[in-house]
């Protein structure tokens, strides 16, 4: 039995690929929802007078954009000590990349330390990888260095449904050309997330978005950077302490 | 053929949600086309969100998926953005599965629940490259089959539509299949269409309108006739007659994205005898069959664990009237295997405090609306209609739901019903004013919802001959009652277009003459005229006048005993005099009891086909129901230990 009292938060790390891009961020919550109904795993609620399962969702992936770097935190009711799962978390990722539509698949799993941050205030900035069209290599290595040089960088975009001015230059942190019409980015969330498609803007109106995946999400730990939940080796490992 | 994919992919960056356009739902096949498999592309002629609920074209879709001789894919109706985005491109329309062309099914098969969707139903063959009249296609073209309730009067859609189908589809798909499949087999050079189309027409319950004329005399029509030798005279409906044999769908789609009802959807019975003059649904679908209680429970079983919802529709017409509803609510609930937090709703309530108990012992989390239909504002108007809740059923349907915790009870209701009068409009505003002080009693504020309609009279029911009100009467009444309304604290008054009801009228209740109209609003870009933000009266006005037709006619006058309608030619199973006399019935406001537990009335539906209800309990529920153990001799009284200061 697990114990209502204790409860801890187990991490997931999860891709998005291919026509599954186009479903919205609310919609891959609701495919976690029912995916973890399914599993039997005792995911904890919330009380009052409209209780929901304590799932926590990152940074919103913009509807179309792909990912190898998305993250959910799920509460789970009992301490860690009971998680059966935490036992065999390669196992327990495919059994749950099962139950979750093709083109989400989840890539590892870890229990979260108590204390630890949530996603939403931990991460820093994200790495993308950005297919564009419209400018031939050299003009887009050229508009790249006069974007990286400008103090300033204007670009309108919405909030909230408004047309609002913004310079996005700062958000900016790494831009390079990786191929004739590729891009790769690092781009901040804080104070305000920049998308891909608001930095295609600031690179000119003639540029169009093709394809964009979010290859990584970055922790900054005093100046040393990590993973919510790295890939590489053993499952367990990044900063899920 | 070639997926259309790598086109479609680049366009959905650019529109409103795109997710609509993907398919990979759970439970989506991904069939594989060939030689010896007929093609079917299932289509729901609205939006993605409201047409991939639907449960009869999941049905379908199953049963067709099983078949070895057949497929079937699936396709909703394009957002605006999207289909211009796809003409600008050249993309046809395109199946969600395989992302194929239409052109490349045999058959195109559109599920018609509405009327205002027809025009979408003429965008989507033209968007999907299939020529629009069905007197322009070859051999070389898909078949154009439509089914669905609206089917009930194909004339309208005669024009564009090859073959109609009338009733439960179950059975009568796979026999479509039986003729097509060895038709399709032979060398494309040899192919006639026509000679097709024939063997169709004999299958029970299929409907070619191209094989039958109408006539006209004086601009009033005289007769649909058949022209051709071997076709039935009268196209009568198919019946399933056990739901038992039919455990469908099995693997409801689960939707990737939001969608209305997005639930498990477990159907518990088919039909309903309760008589409401007003409702088509009621009278298309007779007689009642149950699905036994035991097959209810596994479906819901296995749907939760395979879908992983946490909520359930038990649906039907009046799903409070199932044999032993408590039992089966009480064992979904209480199933350990469910988890705690699965909920079982009702969509259709009936008007009772003894449902509101039912409602209580399932909804025990989030208690914040329900709903229930007394349709008409007096006691009167609701004999008229058949509607049999007494203003004592009402009051305590109303106190048990407030002093069980709801917060907020809505209540529908028609105006423009036949011998209606201005105090039966006011009498919507009265009653919901009682309801406001019965909750009063319980709770510190309280709403309640007053959802107003206006009446669109349907074919194949006793209203069928009434002369529609006009939009200028409904918006009197309207203003009628929202006056009365006004400074009833807790009361809102909401309604329903009356410009979108005339054009509903039309589509309705018209000949085949209505067919060209349709046809003028699509091509002056009237599509999705459900959404109130595409709808326009006037398109429909000036297309009607374009045609020599006019709404008077086709919508506010009243028919009488001799005319022929436009649908004569069809059957549910209902004779015509039992509507012509319940219609007589109706203005002498005598009223009819749910012939479930009393004798029979031979309206038809059963005998017509050799079927019986099939309906486990062998009395009326607890409390009475729709007359049935009711005394209806006071169904006026409103009881005073409910409603304090009620006039005398």
């Amino acid at each position: 039995m697990t114990d209502p009292l204790t409860r801890h938060r187990r991490r997931f790390r999860y891709g998005k690929l291919g026509k599954i891009r186009f479903t919205s961020h609310r919609d891959v919550a609701r495919m976690w929802e029912r995916a973890l109904r399914r599993s039997g795993l005792p995911v904890a609620w919330s009380g009052g007078f409209s209780p929901h399962p304590l799932l926590s969702f990152g940074l919103a992936l913009p509807t179309g954009a792909e990912s190898t770097a998305e993250y959910i935190d799920v509460t789970l009711d009992g301490d860690p000590g009971t998680d059966q799962s935490s036992e065999d978390a390669h196992d327990l990722a495919k059994r749950i990349g099962f139950l979750l539509p093709e083109g989400i698949d989840v890539l590892a799993t870890a229990v979260v330390a108590e204390g630890a941050g949530s996603l939403q205030q931990e991460v820093s900035s994200c790495s993308w990888d950005v297919e564009v069209q419209g400018l031939a290599a050299e003009e887009l290595a050229t508009r790249v260095g006069r974007f990286l040089a400008a103090p300033r960088v204007v670009v309108r975009r919405e909030r909230k449904g408004r047309p609002v001015e913004d310079d996005v230059r700062p958000a900016v942190l790494a831009l390079e050309p990786v191929a004739p019409q590729r891009l790769r980015a690092e781009l901040a969330t804080r104070p305000r997330g920049v998308r891909p498609q608001e930095l295609l803007s600031g690179l000119g109106v003639d540029l169009a978005l093709v394809r964009a995946c979010r290859r990584h999400q970055w922790i900054d730990r005093d100046g040393i950077r990590c993973e919510p939940l790295a890939l590489s080796g053993e499952v367990a490992q990044g900063c899920t302490s | 053929m070639d997926s259309l994919w790598p086109k479609i992919e680049p366009l959905l960056l650019a529109v409103q949600k795109p997710a609509r356009y993907i398919g990979g739902e759970q439970g989506a096949r991904r069939p594989v086309h060939g030689e010896g498999r007929v093609a079917w592309l299932l289509l729901y002629p609205d939006a993605y969100e409201v047409g991939l609920p639907n449960q009869g074209l999941q049905i379908l879709y199953e049963i067709l998926n099983e078949r070895p001789d057949a497929l079937a894919e699936r396709a909703y109706a394009p957002w605006t953005d999207m289909e211009a985005a796809m003409r600008a491109a050249g993309v046809p329309l395109f199946s969600l599965e395989n992302h194929l062309p239409a052109r490349a099914f045999d058959v195109v098969a559109f599920n018609v629940s509405a009327e205002l969707v027809y025009t979408n139903l003429l965008n989507l063959l033209d968007l999907g490259e299939v020529p629009l009249h069905a007197a322009e296609r070859t051999a070389a073209d898909p078949l154009v089959v439509a089914g669905g309730h609206c089917a009930y009067n194909p004339e309208p859609l005669a024009d564009f539509v090859d073959a109609f189908v009338l009733g439960d589809g179950e059975e009568v798909v796979g026999e479509v299949t039986d003729v097509l499949g060895p038709w399709l087999a032979e060398p494309a050079a040899v192919l006639d269409r026509r000679a097709v189309l024939c063997d169709l027409a004999r299958i029970e319950g299929v409907y070619v309108p191209a094989l039958y004329e109408p006539r006209y005399e004086g601009g009033r029509l005289v007769a649909v006739e058949p022209v051709v030798p071997d076709v039935p005279e009268r196209i009568e409906k198919r019946t399933v007659a056990d739901l038992a044999d039919w455990p469908y769908p099995r693997h409801q789609l689960v939707p990737l994205t939001e969608v209305v009802h997005d639930r498990l959807n477990v159907e518990v019975f088919r039909g309903c005898t309760r008589g409401c003059r007003f409702c088509q649904a009621g009278m298309i679908t007779r007689p009642v069959r149950e699905r036994p209680a035991d097959q209810v429970r596994q479906m819901v079983r296995d749907g939760l664990e395979r879908s992983g919802y946490e909520e359930v529709a038990l649906t039907s017409l009046s799903t409070a009237d199932f044999s032993g509803i408590e039992d089966t609510v009480r064992e979904i609930v209480e199933d350990p295997r469910h988890g705690e937090r699965v909920s079982v709703s009702l969509p259709s309530l009936r008007v009772d405090a003894f449902t509101v108990g039912t409602a209580a012992q399932i909804q025990r989390v989030r208690r914040t609306g329900l709903t229930f239909a007394p349709e008409g504002g007096t006691w009167r108007m609701r004999r008229v209609i058949n509607k049999l809740i007494r203003e004592e059923d009402l009051y305590s349907a109303v106190d048990a739901a407030f002093g069980q915790g709801w917060r907020r009870v809505k209540l529908y209701f028609l105006i423009g019903l036949p011998t209606e009068r201005d105090e039966d409009v006011l009498g919507i505003a009265e009653l919901g004013r009682r309801c406001v002080e019965v909750g009063l009693r319980h709770q510190r504020s309280v709403t309640v919802v007053a959802s107003v309609g206006g009446f669109v009279p349907k074919p194949h029911t006793p209203f069928q001959w009434f002369g529609q009100d006009t939009v200028g009467e409904l918006h009197r009444k309207v203003a009628l009652l929202r006056e009365a309304a006004r400074g009833v604290r807790g009361l809102t008054v909401r309604w329903h277009d009356p410009e979108a009801s005339a054009a509903e009228g039309i589509a309705s209740r018209g000949d085949r003459r209505v067919g060209a109209v349709i046809e003028r609003v699509w091509r002056a870009g009237g599509t999705f005229q459900e959404w109130s933000e595409h709808f326009d009266l006037t398109r429909w006005q000036e297309a009607l006048a374009a045609e020599g037709l006019s709404l008077e006619d086709v919508c506010h006058r009243e028919r009488d005993a001799d005319e022929v309608l436009p649908w004569d030619h069809i059957s549910a199973g209902l004779h015509r005099d039992f509507l012509w006399d319940d219609w007589q019935q109706a203005l002498a406001g005598a009223v009819v009891e749910d012939c479930r537990w009393t004798p029979c009335y031979d309206c038809g539906a059963c005998t017509g086909f050799g079927l019986e209800h099939v309906v486990a309990s062998p009395v009326p529920p607890a409390g009475g129901s729709q007359g049935t153990g009711q005394d209806l001799s006071a169904g006026d009284r409103v009881p005073v230990r409910l409603v304090t200061g009620t006039r005398p």
